[in-house]
């Protein structure tokens, strides 16, 4: 047993509900976790080996080999497609001598995909051995790979600092924020504390009913009331209650929270307080995604700070009993994880597979306590709810929509970035706002949501007309919606968690129908039965990605039809994709004798 | 009667125990819904799908659903047939399913279920995908060709102290079966019966033992799969 592994499992209390963390300590010392490994963290905490592979082999980032001594993972999100990623994947394969998905001979470099890191502002994007680099070129990757083989460190290469606190001590990351607007609410002016000052003068209950008065609604795109999930839960029998905020935002084209993480987490960390305070919870959990692992330091700071100042700890702000704490719990490269049971399993320890529902996480949630689980901008707004009351709150947005929406808008445009606008923008007005012309569609919500066409520009950004997580991705003139759409089936595929087995094979099945239409082999039926299929993941599945895996096909097929019939063959209605000579070529070379032409 | 519930299925009054699943309640009125990763008295899974109705208009797995009062439920009807019948063919296409050279055949739920919904042939290209076969236990063959991944061996089969013998590895449509080789290598005979006849297909087999029933008499070669159900009413 080597002493390594037993200090790190140790540290974790032997819980075999801390795995993702005792997984994510052994990787960051040597890169991968080997098989002795595996059966030695098996050991200590009393569970079979195979129980530690099934959750480390559902991560993208956890390996059983080793991935290199430089690990690239370059995006390959829609957006980086269209900044020029082929290019620089080349490169990358050149310079270093291996394929994407494998590790040099000399084990110095590994080459990976990885579906959106959220930064699709500044593609082509990749991270390596866990620091982005943004906006990377030929020129650049060159000179990586070349310094890199002289032997200096992936932190040698970090050549300039990104605006805000991207350059502060604790972050010195390249990345930039391009915070493009900011709006009343996350980015409006913000003295910290000032919503856990009015705790003290409310009661839990009244919390609740100032964010229910609020319209509040949740901003990661399922739109449930935030009010209301807090008074079930603090409702809801059981001896322990959590706080669960969800940073994982995965879905290709948002980068929001990242920008929220970077320059408010006061004002997140307060939003996950006063939940505390409001359902009576001791701990609160930051679930973060891996590809924020540079904000770690950042973060962890605002929270010792916080605990300096008596905001966190026991009897927190003078209110006698109020004892609640806040950890950061890493993901480790799995979209679905940002759906809120999938990320609980991932929390305890497991396989990032949605539950079955009912029951909802605030009956039976973390650890199988009652649970919320709220995105970062939701709980970041209700800090300046609690500042400065509901009604204020309600005096922006629509009549539904409450308050102000940050959107993640990239693509082809003049100014990708984050802008914070109240709810009721169109989105004729946010291509305006954005400084994109000569738009041919725009993917409202990521690959989940729907593709629109000019005939919906006009339609309202709010959860009565189009709602949205705040994912906005803007396709130019000369892009082919087929080639977007085919960008979207594979990230479902990569993503799925295989648990559903219409989401595990049946997003091939599309895929592969697409390619066939793409390669100019499809005929007409094939459109009907893509839609047929394709209608099919929606009622079949049990989670949101598996619901909304076909949306690409079949808000494409409704919204631009005649982008499919350019490339469908005219006069026929047989399959022509069945080709005998290729079929037979294995045999013909066997016997030497070839069909003639 | 405070501990029976009254629901519908298909316009058919019915009545089972609270608490039940809709897929035990619908068996206990003589009505068949089909399941394939369903196994009575173990945790449900909900993710083979099959079993999918329509609660009250909403889409639902009925094995992961208590039955409620009041519950009007679909379950023959022509839109839920076809869902069942394209996941099945799902299944069929991304294995390799060769039937008459499977152990399990006349046995197997999946082939049963092919029967059934009358497949005679999957809408879909197969995907001849290579699978790997895993001879190392001592008892037991794991033959990934032909898993379904309904996680039946995984939540109904364990070892003496509580581990997983089973378990998942990969995901996506990379995911596999797995099995753990040192605890398997503890399993009695009689564990090794169990998660064979526990697997609704031919993925896992017992070792040193084949064709024990005649090709013929096997259960699925006279009646179709349900059709004890449909055939006989309990309450």
């Amino acid at each position: 047993m080597s002493s390594n592994v037993q200090s790190i499992v140790e540290k974790y209390g032997n819980n075999a509900n801390r795995l993702m963390d005792i997984l994510h300590d052994i990787h960051s010392e040597k890169g991968f976790v080997s098989n002795g490994e595996m059966k030695e963290i098996a050991l200590l905490l009393n569970i079979s080996k195979v129980d530690v592979e099934q959750t480390l082999t559902f991560y993208h980032f956890f390996s059983e080999n080793p991935r290199g001594k430089y690990t690239i993972y370059l995006n390959n999100s829609l957006v980086a497609e269209m900044m020029g990623r082929e290019e620089v994947a080349k490169t990358f394969e050149k310079a270093t001598g291996t394929k994407f998905g494998t590790v040099s001979d000399d084990g110095l470099f590994g080459l990976y995909d990885t579906s959106c890191i959220g930064m699709n502002d500044q593609e082509p994007a990749a991270i390596i051995n866990g620091i982005v680099f943004p906006r990377v070129t030929t020129y650049r990757v060159k000179e990586l790979i070349r310094s890199f083989r002289q032997g200096h460190t992936v932190e040698d290469m970090i050549n300039s600092y990104g605006g805000g606190q991207n350059q502060s001590e604790l972050v010195q990351a390249m990345v930039t924020n391009n915070l493009n607007r900011r709006g009343a609410v996350i980015f409006s002016d913000y003295t910290p504390g000032e919503g856990l000052e009015k705790l003290k003068s409310l009661k839990p209950q009244d919390i609740i009913e100032e964010v229910k008065n609020s319209n509040i609604r949740g901003r990661g795109g399922a739109g449930f009331p935030t009010g209301l999930k807090w008074d079930f839960c603090s409702k809801a029998e059981g001896d322990e209650r959590f706080v669960l905020c969800n940073a994982d935002e995965g879905e290709p084209g948002t980068f929001k929270d990242r920008v929220i993480l970077t320059e408010r987490p006061s004002l997140m960390f307060e939003g996950m307080i006063i939940a505390g305070y409001a359902i009576n919870a001791k701990l609160g959990l930051l679930y973060l995604r891996e590809e924020y692992y540079y904000l770690k330091k950042h973060l962890e700071f605002v929270l010792s700070d916080f605990r300096q100042k008596g905001w966190l700890g026991n009897n927190i702000l003078g209110i006698e009993g109020f004892n609640y704490d806040i950890r950061i719990q890493f993901g480790a490269g799995a979209y679905v994880c940002g759906e809120e049971s999938a990320l609980i399993e991932s929390c305890e320890g497991k396989r990032g597979e949605p539950r079955n529902r009912p029951p909802f996480p605030v009956q039976v949630g973390y650890l199988n306590q009652q649970t919320i689980i709220n995105n970062v901008e939701s709980l970041s707004s209700v800090t300046k709810i609690i500042a400065n009351g509901a009604d204020w709150f309600k005096s922006m947005g629509t009549k539904e929509s409450s308050g102000t929406k940050l959107l993640s808008i990239s693509g082809d445009l003049k100014y990708p970035g984050t802008f914070e606008v109240e709810w009721g923008i169109t989105i004729n007005e946010m291509l305006e706002m954005a400084g994109a012309t000569d738009v041919k569609a725009v993917q409202v919500g990521g690959p989940s949501g729907r593709l629109i066409g000019p005939n919906e520009f006009h339609r309202t950004i709010c959860y009565e007309d189009l709602p949205t997580g705040g994912a906005m991705i803007v396709i130019g003139e000369g892009r082919s919606i087929l080639d977007v759409v085919m960008n979207f089936m594979d990230f479902f595929i990569e993503e799925s968690c295989g648990s559903c087995a219409p989401c595990r094979y049946l997003t091939v099945i599309l895929r592969n129908k697409m390619k066939k239409i793409i390669d100019g082999k499809g005929v007409a039926s094939d459109l009907d039965e893509i839609v047929h299929w394709g209608k099919q993941m929606k009622i079949a599945n049990r989670c949101g990605l598996g619901q909304s895996a076909a949306n690409p096909i079949l808000t494409s097929i409704e919204n631009f039809r005649h982008e499919y019939e350019a490339k469908i063959e005219k006069g026929k209605d047989f399959d022509t994709e069945f080709d005998l000579n290729s079929a037979i070529i294995e045999s013909a070379r066997a016997v030497g004798r070839f069909p003639e032409a | 009667m405070s501990d029976k519930v009254k629901f519908k299925i298909d316009g058919k009054e019915c009545v089972a125990d609270k608490g039940v699943n809709l897929v035990d309640a619908a068996k206990q009125n003589g009505i068949y819904i089909p399941t394939l990763c369903h196994l009575e008295g173990v945790k449900p899974a909900g993710s083979c799908r099959v079993c999918n109705v329509k609660i009250n208009g909403r889409f639902m797995t009925a094995c992961t659903t208590p039955v409620a009062d009041g519950m009007e439920v679909e379950n023959n009807t022509q839109d839920i047939q076809e869902l069942r019948k394209i996941i099945v063919e799902t299944l069929f296409v991304s294995g390799n399913h060769y039937c008459p050279a499977c152990e399990k055949s006349g046995c197997c739920e999946l082939q049963a279920l092919g029967y059934k919904f009358t497949m005679l042939v999957p809408r879909f290209p197969y995907a001849f995908e290579p699978k790997e076969v895993d001879a190392e236990s001592t008892k037991l063959f794991i033959d990934r060709n032909r898993c379904i991944l309904c996680k039946r061996c995984v939540r109904s089969i364990k070892s003496k102290d509580g581990k997983s013998i089973f378990a998942i590895k990969g995901r996506g449509h990379n995911a596999m079966i797995n099995i753990d080789h040192e605890l398997a290598a503890q399993m009695t005979d009689e564990e090794a019966t169990m998660a064979m006849d526990n697997c609704p297909v031919g993925s896992i087999l017992k070792k040193e033992r084949g064709y024990y029933t005649p090709i013929g008499s096997r259960k699925y070669d006279k009646e179709p799969i349900g059709s004890d159900i449909e055939e006989s009413v309990i309450i």
